[in-house]
């Protein structure tokens, strides 16, 4: 590990915090309104409308999470970019490709003839289907370092079968955050059938990380790691137990405790993505490449810094303008 | 070897099919922000006409247009995030070795720009209930603010890929020395000034080719008047101010890249007095021009202000010039649209301020042109970039050595999947659009009230 007193040394660790902030952004922002789009299809038309309501206002700066999070990884690691990028080439297409279907359904679903209405909700559902489905299994792919086995290719599927109950999980309890009546109620039972599927992920992530680089497994199984990092997967464990537990309950009485479940589940994810930080630190593709390798000239970091330690507070204070602004359940979308 | 697995040369072939698909979602991602960057303008001046005279129509104006905005807004956001991701599966050497400049430029789009608008995006369209008539002005206000800023960084990206200055080579790799000299790089005045006008005429062509459709069925409302005489007179003003920028624009790159104008120019092998092509085919093989019909003396002329004023052929370039026919036809094709535009325009406005409308002839010629400004766009920086060529950042870097080693036959498949969905997705754009002007003001569905006239009328009441 270089000096972390010199600008080589510690620009890097604070641009993977940035990246990962982001990433970590993406997943829970754009993953509760691609899960919104996963469930769109078990939903009647009535709820349909107002299931896009709850996202409409939101997507667009959701997604823009991605393009900094990418950003970042192209400016401030550009060799880690072009090898993860090229490896993960197909998935990254078809997610590419489902993003676009999904973003341009939400538009059209409501401008175009209305008798082609339901072929967009089925465009805004493949979409979300296909984008979510790809990010789980570059994740997958991602963690083996890109092995080229069955093995790996199986269990990228899997991880990406995976992801898919996880946006469904934390779509599902946003809905039971921003709807009232009979779609809270199903998204109450949603979210009841993607729990168990999103724990079986989270906890075959969790074990297959630690396997697939000894170096990592002594990270987490040496004494005293073993012992400091236990919170970890206990807490974890435990929020799924909340989870579980609200969701038996839920729709309460005056519809208290309905943000209970949504914020459990982001919690979960943020533990897992912890783990993961946690696990690859300081590799940007396992065991291969370190940030410092892969890391842009200092002098040109700073400069990025300067002007994200100057705008990122920003957009974090406007980001929260924009939910307070539409706080509470979902209404209608009019444009007056 | 970790440098050596990314930048393993291309084949010809995988080169060729990599610059075929960046070219092809660049086109389509080019087509929505030359709209939208205008066009929040011009919602922001609907909204404003409103709040100073209460009329009604403009804010049916605005309340029509704002949907084509949203519209084109979230094309725009999702053909940019495949270019984000393709920066790096299609060019990794490009960031390797200009990544120290290049990188900067990107972030501070994203940070300045990106959540700008896609944040207030949201309140400018769903917000007016909930956050009142200011907020939402100031929400307009901040949505093309963002637009707008996103075209600057990106233009001093490409503005630096042709005219780099500002940095130095070390170990084979850019590293920036004066941030000043890289933003304000010598191309980036005529080439920022002239983008903003071609957005401009884009939405001034789009406005008023939809607002004549609209006449021509018979809806005179105010606010199809309004849009069609606001798209007129955008038009009229911007395309003069367009020669000339464009005029200047052409001096530089004179100065800078002169393989690119002998392209544009057809001159192969240096001469005094070069005359102005209106037509010819130009011969890669025999390295002259088939069947050319030209002015005399005017290219010299237009380019040096001298009448037999020399002009450097192609031939002086050792090889390194770009391929001739597509920057030639390209520019003919530009310049053509863009003569067009100047007679329609001023025609109309002439027939508006003289009638108080325009003819059913002369309305579906504006019809014809709605989408001329993509056509005039397209070709534009079909002549620069493809003018660039075999350079990716002039006198740096070839775009041969910045392709990537993916499988051409990997390359092939995705690039028939995205022409596929472009296709697809520009005919449901261009089908959606008519939809909407043809529902016009019955486009309030059941259970939204909230025309124009709807919020006019509740903010006197």
């Amino acid at each position: 590990m270089p000096d972390l007193s010199t600008p080589a040394g510690w620009l890097p660790v604070v641009f993977l915090a940035l990246m990962g902030i982001s990433m970590l952004a993406y997943v829970v922002l754009d993953g509760y309104d691609l899960g919104v789009g996963l469930l769109l299809r078990h939903a009647c038309d009535a709820d349909k409308d107002r299931m896009i309501a709850s996202i409409g206002p939101f997507w667009d700066a959701n997604e823009t999470w991605l393009v900094l999070g990418v950003g970042l990884m192209l400016t401030a690691f550009p060799l880690a970019h072009g090898v993860v990028l090229s490896a993960l080439y197909l998935p990254v297409a078809a997610m590419l490709i489902g993003l676009t279907l999904r973003g341009v359904a939400f538009e059209f679903r409501a401008k175009a003839d209305a008798a082609h209405k339901h072929r967009w909700n089925l465009a805004f559902f493949a979409g979300s289907l296909l984008a979510t489905f790809a990010q789980g299994t570059m994740l997958g792919w991602y963690i083996l370092g890109f092995d080229p086995g069955t093995g790996s290719l199986l269990f990228a599927m899997f991880t990406g079968f995976a992801l898919c109950a996880g946006y469904g999980l934390l779509g599902a309890t946003w809905l039971i955050l921003k709807t009232e009546g009979e779609l809270q109620v199903h998204a109450v039972r949603w979210a009841r059938s993607t729990l168990w599927a999103t724990a079986a992920g989270v906890a075959a992530i969790s074990l297959a990380t630690p396997l697939v680089s000894p170096r990592i497994f002594e990270k987490w199984f040496s004494l005293p790691n073993v012992i400091g990092l236990a919170p970890i997967p206990l807490a974890t464990t435990a929020l799924f137990l909340v989870t579980a537990t609200f969701l038996q309950r839920l729709p309460a009485a005056e519809d208290r405790w309905c943000w209970v479940p949504f914020a459990a589940t982001v919690g979960v994810f943020v533990l897992a993505f912890l783990g993961l930080a946690y696990s690859l630190f300081p590799y940007l593709v396992v065991d291969r490449i370190t940030i410092w390798q892969a890391a842009s000239a200092p002098e040109s970091l700073m400069i990025i810094l300067v002007g994200a330690a100057v705008v990122l507070p920003t957009i974090f204070g406007y980001t929260v303008y924009a939910y307070r602004v539409f706080r509470g359940k979902a209404r209608e979308l009019t444009y007056l | 070897m970790l440098e050596s697995a990314i930048t393993a040369a291309a084949t010809p072939d995988a080169l060729l099919l990599a610059r075929i698909q960046f070219a092809a979602n660049i086109t389509f991602h080019i087509l929505f922000p030359t709209i939208t960057i205008a066009l929040a303008w011009v919602l922001l001046f609907f909204k404003l006409r409103f709040n100073a005279t209460g009329d009604a129509k403009w804010m049916d104006a605005y309340y029509f247009w704002v949907k084509v905005f949203a519209l084109t807004f979230a094309l725009g956001v999702v053909s940019g995030i495949t270019m984000s991701f393709q920066f790096g599966t299609n060019w990794p050497g490009f960031m390797e070795t200009v990544g120290n400049i290049a990188g900067p430029l990107l972030a501070y789009e994203v940070l300045t720009a990106f959540f700008l608008e896609a944040t207030f995006l949201g309140i400018m369209l769903f917000g007016y209930q909930r956050v009142g008539n200011r907020m939402h002005t100031v929400a307009t206000v901040l949505v093309a603010f963002g637009t707008s800023m996103s075209a600057f960084w990106i233009l001093v990206l490409n503005s630096w890929m042709h005219t780099p200055a500002g940095f130095e080579m070390i170990d084979g790799k850019a590293h920036a020395t004066d941030w000043l000299a890289i933003v304000f790089n010598p191309s980036l005045p005529y080439r920022l000034t002239h983008m903003m006008i071609a957005s401009g005429l884009t939405v001034a062509f789009l406005v008023a080719g939809i607002s004549a459709w609209r006449l021509l069925r018979g809806d005179r409302t105010p606010a199809v008047m309004a849009t069609l005489k606001v798209g007129t007179w955008l038009g009229a003003i911007l395309i003069p101010l367009q020669i000339v920028v464009g005029d200047l624009h052409g001096l530089n790159t004179l100065e800078h890249q002169p393989a690119k104008i002998a392209a544009i120019e057809g001159v192969w092998e240096t001469e005094r007095g070069a005359p102005l092509l209106l037509f010819a085919l130009p011969n890669a093989q025999t390295r002259s021009n088939d069947y050319a019909l030209g002015v005399p003396n005017l290219a010299s002329l237009i380019l040096t202000h001298e009448w037999d004023g020399e002009l450097k052929g192609l031939s002086e370039f050792d090889g390194m010039h770009p391929p001739v026919a597509p920057v030639f036809w390209a520019f003919r094709i530009m310049v053509g649209t863009g003569l067009l535009m100047l007679a329609v325009s001023w025609f109309a406005a002439w027939r508006l301020r003289r009638d108080g409308t325009v003819p059913p002839a002369l309305a579906r010629v504006m019809v014809v042109m709605t989408f001329s400004g993509w056509v005039a766009t397209v070709s534009g920086w079909y002549v620069t970039e493809i003018g660039r060529q075999p350079w990716l950042v002039q006198g740096v870097l070839s775009t041969a050595d910045a392709a990537s080693a993916v499988p051409a036959a990997a390359v092939g498949t995705t690039l028939a999947l995205y022409l596929t969905l472009y296709v697809l997705l520009l005919a449901a754009y261009v089908g959606a659009l008519f939809h909407l002007a043809r529902k016009g003001d019955r486009s309030s569905a059941p259970g939204t009230p909230a025309t124009g006239a709807a919020v006019a009328g509740g903010l006197r009441a």
